[in-house]
């Protein structure tokens, strides 16, 4: 039943165009807390509202950053500083484990063991991976006189994808607290909010991941 | 599949109601969901780094065409991973990405305006030199 044709008054529905039936079907009564939705919804849709504000925190260094990828101070570029091959294992490490997250995510929902911590082994795995490169590529900078001191330009950098990589590490503590709690704890419902709640983080540091790599290193290094 | 029509169904009865990435799937569901995701995304992001370094497209448009991908991309992982699509039970998520979206981009558009202005209406370097003698 969709909105229009709730909207054209077709179906049970009440007073604000809820289709009645099916609504009382996917909401029982026993998942609502004082005629609200069910905790899940609510949980999911706080976070979902924390990692929009998440994402308007990064435009505002993504903001700082384009207004001094410029002021270089006579220091190095980015177009002499940035190996786009290493950006792009980081990249494909990244994706990997997005895709990996969301199948520990179908795992934890079917009470899989085997398929939630190999997925979840896997997203750790992978993101470590990206950081130990992401951590290499900023102590190689620092060895060669590219440090955030260096230059406006180089301190922007280092504050965006800094701040990106230190979202990665709070998630991969995360990711291994849900693998403990889970293995502690079983599948219950307050577990399974908090594996859901951290899909959600993982996949939306890909999607800031995507706006680093194509701002600062793709156009970094073709500038 | 619809919302609406198959969801009395058993598998509905142990799971907890409401998230629309867990119960408008089955496990194969999803399953296929996040690897069309997966595809998608890596098409986008082959092309993103191929284009990069090419010279068989003007120049200009290069970064034009990045931002245009990247803007794909983005929306391949919030429809394939994040599962926000616009179905009516997801009018709320949709809503609030909306705002976030209004909000990045006043805060892009703004900074980058405002701060090409003051580079622009800046006195060169040497003149304010001269005038602080």
């Amino acid at each position: 039943m969709s909105a229009f044709e709730a909207a054209a008054g077709r179906g049970n529905f009440d007073r604000i165009g809820h289709d009645r039936e099916s609504w009382d079907r996917r909401y029982p009564p026993q998942e609502a807390v004082g005629g609200l939705l069910s905790k899940r919804i609510i949980v999911g849709y706080g976070f979902w509202i924390f990692l929009l504000s998440d994402i308007i925190m990064f435009s505002a260094f993504f903001a700082t950053y384009a207004v001094l990828v410029g002021a270089t101070a006579g220091g190095p570029s980015g177009r002499e500083l940035f190996n786009l091959h290493n950006v792009g294992i980081e990249t494909a490490c990244l994706l990997l484990s997005s895709f990996t997250c969301g199948l520990a995510s179908i795992g934890a929902r079917m009470n899989r063991g085997s398929l939630f911590y190999g997925a979840m082994a896997a997203t750790c795995i992978l993101g470590a991976a990206f950081l130990f490169i992401e951590v290499h590529e900023f102590v190689g900078m620092v060895a060669q006189g590219a440090g955030p001191t260096r230059s406006a330009f180089l301190s922007a950098f280092f504050a965006l994808v800094g701040c990106h990589g230190l979202h990665v590490t709070a998630g991969l503590l995360w990711l291994l607290t849900m693998m403990a709690q889970v293995f502690a704890k079983g599948y219950r419902a307050d577990i399974l909010r908090r594996v859901l709640c951290f899909g959600l983080f993982w996949h939306t540091l890909d999607i800031i991941w995507v706006a680093i790599f194509t701002v600062v290193y793709l156009m970094g290094a073709g500038q | 599949m619809s919302y609406s029509e198959q969801e009395g169904d058993s598998h509905y009865a142990d799971t907890a109601p409401g998230y629309e990435r867990y119960d408008e799937h089955q496990p194969a569901e999803a399953f296929l969901s996040y690897l069309v995701g997966l595809g998608l995304a890596t098409l986008l992001t082959i092309v993103s780094f191929f284009i990069s370094g090419t010279t068989l497209v003007w120049g200009p448009s290069i970064p034009v065409a990045l931002v245009v991908l990247a803007i794909a991309q983005m929306g391949v992982h919030l429809v394939f991973f994040l599962n926000i699509t616009t179905g009516p039970d997801n009018v709320n998520n949709v809503m609030a990405l909306a705002f976030g979206v209004l909000i990045v981009l006043l805060l892009l558009a703004g900074s980058l305006w405002i701060m090409a202005h003051m580079n622009h209406n800046m006195m060169p370097m040497d003149q304010m030199m001269r005038m602080q003698r």
